[in-house]
C-alpha cells in the first residue's frame, strides 16, 4: 500500500485526498516567447501597416484632389523610379540615381576609410603607449565635443566646396568616436597577455603587430558600424548644403518641386544601402573574426 | 645553474608596505611553492621576480646577476586567466615565439619558414595532449587545456626560471591533480627553477621541493595596511621521486610571535603531504645562522 501510494502518489493518493488542482498557470508575459515563424509574421506586420495605411491615405487624398503631390501612388513612383534609375538623362546622359549613388558612396566609403585607418592608428596609441595616451587621449576627447556639423562652414571655407569638405565633415564627425572605442578596447587587453608577449620575446613593434592589432580589428569593425548612422546624417547633410551630385543633393534638388514621387523612392533607396553595409560589416566580422565570435564576445 | 637570490626586497604601492625585508636563495632546480592569505603580495612577489614591477628596494639576481628591469625570455610566466592569446589557435600560440624570433619586423612567418614552424611545435602538441585540438582558440578550449597550452608556451623559451600564479586556481579538482603530473614531469626534464603562488596549501606540499609561507611579521590594529608581508615559514621537503632538496635556508626571520597564526594557517592541510615524504622545516624561530634542519612530522611542525 504504501509503495502503492509513493510510487504513483498522483492517482492513489489522488482518488482518495481531493488535492487542489493545480491552476492552469499561464506563463508571465516575459516568459512566452514567439516562434520561429511568428518572429517572422510579427516582424513584418509593422512594415505592412505602414505600407497599407500609406496607400489608403495616398488613394484618399487623390480621391479629393487627382493633383495630390504630396502622397504619390505607387505607380506614380514606379515612374519616377524608371526614369531615374533607367532612362539616361537628357542633359548629362547619365542614369542619375546611379550617378548620385556613385557620388555618395565615394564620399561615404572615403570618409569612413579615413575614419578607421585614424581610430586604428590613434586608437592603438592611445590605448597601448602610456605617453601617447597622455598627449592624444584629451585632445580627441576634446575634438568628439565639437557639433560637427557647426565647423562645415570652416571645411567649406578651408577646402573650398568640392569633395574634400564633405569628406572631411565625414571624418570629423566620426573619427572622435571611433578612436575613442577602439583605444577603450585596446586599454582592455588583458596586462597578463602583454607581459606573456614580453617573455616570449616580443618587442613593442611586435606586441602591436601580433597582439594588439589583430585583437583590436574586431573592435573597429564595431565601431564603424555604429558610426554608420552618424556618416550617413553628416553625408546627407554636406550634399543638402553644398553639392552637384548625389543622394543628399538629389532629394533638397527636387523637394522645391514637391517631387514626393522621387523623394520617397530615394529614401528607401538610401535606407536599403545603410542597412546593406551594416550587414556586410557583420558579415564580414563574424568571418574575419572568429576567435571573438567563438569567445562568446558578441560583435 | 639559475639560482635565484632576493636581497632585502622591499615593495610599496602608495606608500603601503606589500612586502618587507624578504630574503631568500634558491637553488638551481628547485620547486618552491608560495603560499599565504589571500593579498598578502604573494603576486606581488612573483610580479617582482618577473620585472613586471620594480621594488621600491632590494635586488633580485638569477645566478648572481640583476634581473633586467623589464620582463625578458629568461623568466616565463603561466598567470591564472589571460596567458594565451585568444586570437591565435592552439597552433598559432606555440609558434609565436618561432615567429616574433624570426622576423623582427612583422612578427610572422611566411610559406616555407612558416611550415618548417608550424612542424616544430608538432611534438609539444602531442605532448601536452592538444594535438586533436590543434586548430581550435582558446575560447573553444577547457580551462585544463588553455593552462597546458599556457605552460608549454612558457616553456618555448627555455627559460631558466618559470614562474606560475596560481595557474590551476580556476580548475576542477580532478583536472587538477592530472596538471599537477604534467608539470612535475616538464619540471624534471626541463630541470628548471619554478616558483609556484597556491592558495591550495596541498597542492603546494604535492609538488614543491620547497614551500615558502608569506605573512605579517607585525601587525598594527588600526592601520591594516601599516607593515608589509615577508616570509614567515620556509620549509624544504625531501621526497624520494624529487631532486634533492636545497641545503641553502633562508636567514632566519624575525618576528616569531606572529608564527604561530601562520601555523596555524599551514596546520589545516598540514595532515595533506603522503607518508612517503619526509618534511624537513626550519624553524622560525632558530638562531641566526642556525642552518640546522631537523626533520619533523608536518603534525609537529603544526603545533
Ligand atoms: N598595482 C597595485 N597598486 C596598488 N596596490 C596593489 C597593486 N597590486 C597589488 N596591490 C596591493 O598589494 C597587496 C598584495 O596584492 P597581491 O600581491 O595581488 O596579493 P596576493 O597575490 O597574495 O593575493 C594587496 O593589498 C593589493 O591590494
Ligand atoms: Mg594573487
Amino acid at each position: 500500500m504504501t509503495a502503492t501510494l509513493s510510487g504513483s502518489p498522483g492517482k492513489a493518493g489522488g482518488d482518495a485526498v481531493p488535492r487542489p488542482k493545480p491552476p492552469r498557470r499561464r506563463l508571465r508575459l516575459i516568459n512566452r516567447k514567439p516562434g520561429r515563424g511568428a518572429v517572422v509574421i510579427l516582424g513584418v506586420i509593422p512594415f505592412l501597416l505602414i505600407v497599407g495605411g500609406y496607400l489608403v491615405a495616398s488613394a484618399l487624398r487623390r480621391a479629393e484632389n487627382p493633383q495630390d503631390k504630396l502622397m504619390p501612388s505607387l505607380e506614380a513612383m514606379g515612374r519616377a523610379i524608371v526614369q531615374y534609375a533607367f532612362t539616361p538623362d537628357v542633359r548629362s546622359g547619365d542614369l542619375i540615381l546611379w550617378a548620385d549613388t556613385a557620388a555618395s558612396l565615394t564620399r561615404l566609403g572615403g570618409g569612413l576609410a579615413i575614419a578607421a585607418t585614424i581610430a586604428l592608428v590613434l586608437g592603438i596609441a592611445i590605448g597601448f603607449l602610456p605617453h601617447a595616451r597622455a598627449t592624444l587621449a584629451p585632445v580627441v576627447a576634446a575634438i568628439s565635443l565639437i557639433p560637427p556639423l557647426s565647423i562645415l562652414p570652416i571645411l567649406f571655407i578651408i577646402f573650398g566646396l568640392g569633395e574634400t569638405a564633405k569628406v572631411a565633415l565625414i571624418v570629423i564627425g566620426i573619427a572622435p568616436i571611433m578612436t575613442r572605442s577602439v583605444a577603450r578596447a585596446v586599454a582592455e587587453i588583458p596586462q597578463e597577455q602583454i607581459v606573456k608577449a614580453e617573455t616570449l620575446g616580443a618587442s613593442t613593434w611586435q606586441l602591436v603587430t601580433r597582439v594588439i592589432l589583430p585583437q583590436a580589428l574586431p573592435h573597429l569593425v564595431t565601431a564603424t558600424r555604429l558610426a554608420l548612422g552618424p556618416a550617413w546624417i553628416f553625408l546627407i547633410s554636406a550634399e543638402a548644403i553644398q553639392a552637384t551630385s548625389g543622394l543628399g543633393y538629389q532629394i533638397f534638388l527636387v523637394r522645391r518641386y514637391l517631387a514626393m514621387d522621387v523623394i520617397l523612392p530615394y529614401v528607401a533607396w538610401i535606407t536599403i544601402l545603410a542597412y546593406s553595409f551594416d550587414l556586410a560589416l557583420r558579415v564580414l566580422s563574424a568571418r574575419a573574426f572568429r576567435w571573438a565570435n567563438s569567445a562568446g564576445r558578441g560583435l | 645553474m639559475s639560482a635565484v637570490t632576493v636581497e632585502n626586497l622591499f615593495m610599496e604601492y602608495d606608500g603601503n608596505p606589500v612586502l618587507e625585508r624578504v630574503n631568500l636563495a634558491v637553488a638551481h632546480g628547485t620547486f618552491t611553492a608560495i603560499v599565504g592569505a589571500s593579498g598578502c603580495g604573494k603576486s606581488t612577489f612573483l610580479r617582482l621576480l618577473l620585472s613586471q614591477e620594480r621594488p621600491t628596494r632590494g635586488a633580485i639576481r638569477i645566478d648572481g646577476e640583476p634581473v633586467a628591469a623589464e620582463p625578458t625570455p629568461d623568466r616565463g610566466i603561466v598567470f591564472q586567466r589571460y596567458s594565451v592569446f585568444p586570437h591565435l589557435t592552439v597552433t598559432e600560440n606555440l609558434m609565436l615565439p618561432a615567429e616574433l624570433a624570426g622576423s623582427r619586423l612583422f612578427g610572422r612567418l611566411f610559406l616555407g619558414s612558416r611550415r618548417r614552424a608550424r612542424e616544430g611545435v608538432t611534438n609539444t602538441l602531442q605532448r601536452i595532449g592538444l594535438w586533436a585540438a590543434r586548430d581550435r582558440y582558446p575560447a573553444q578550449l577547457s580551462g585544463g587545456m588553455q593552462q597546458r597550452l599556457a605552460i608549454a608556451q612558457a616553456l618555448l623559451m627555455k627559460p631558466k626560471v618559470l614562474l606560475l600564479d596560481e595557474p590551476f586556481g580556476a580548475l576542477d579538482p580532478g583536472i587538477r591533480a592530472d596538471m599537477h603530473a604534467i608539470l612535475l614531469e616538464l619540471w624534471r626534464e626541463e630541470n628548471m627553477t619554478v616558483f609556484m603562488v597556491t592558495h591550495d596549501i596541498g597542492e603546494a606540499f604535492k609538488l614543491a621541493t620547497r614551500v615558502l609561507v608569506f605573512d605579517k611579521v607585525r601587525h598594527d590594529p588600526d592601520f591594516p595596511e601599516a607593515y608589509g608581508s615577508t616570509i614567515t615559514y620556509d620549509l624544504a621537503l625531501t621526497r624520494k621521486d624529487a631532486a634533492p632538496p636545497p641545503r641553502l635556508l633562508n636567514p632566519p626571520l624575525e618576528g616569531g610571535s606572529k608564527a604561530q597564526s601562520a601555523f596555524g594557517e599551514g596546520a589545516a592541510v598540514a595532515d595533506g603531504p603522503p607518508p612517503s615524504r619526509t618534511l624537513l622545516a626550519q624553524s622560525p624561530t632558530s638562531p641566526r645562522g642556525g642552518g640546522s634542519m631537523e626533520p619533523r612530522s608536518s603534525r609537529q611542525g603544526a603545533h
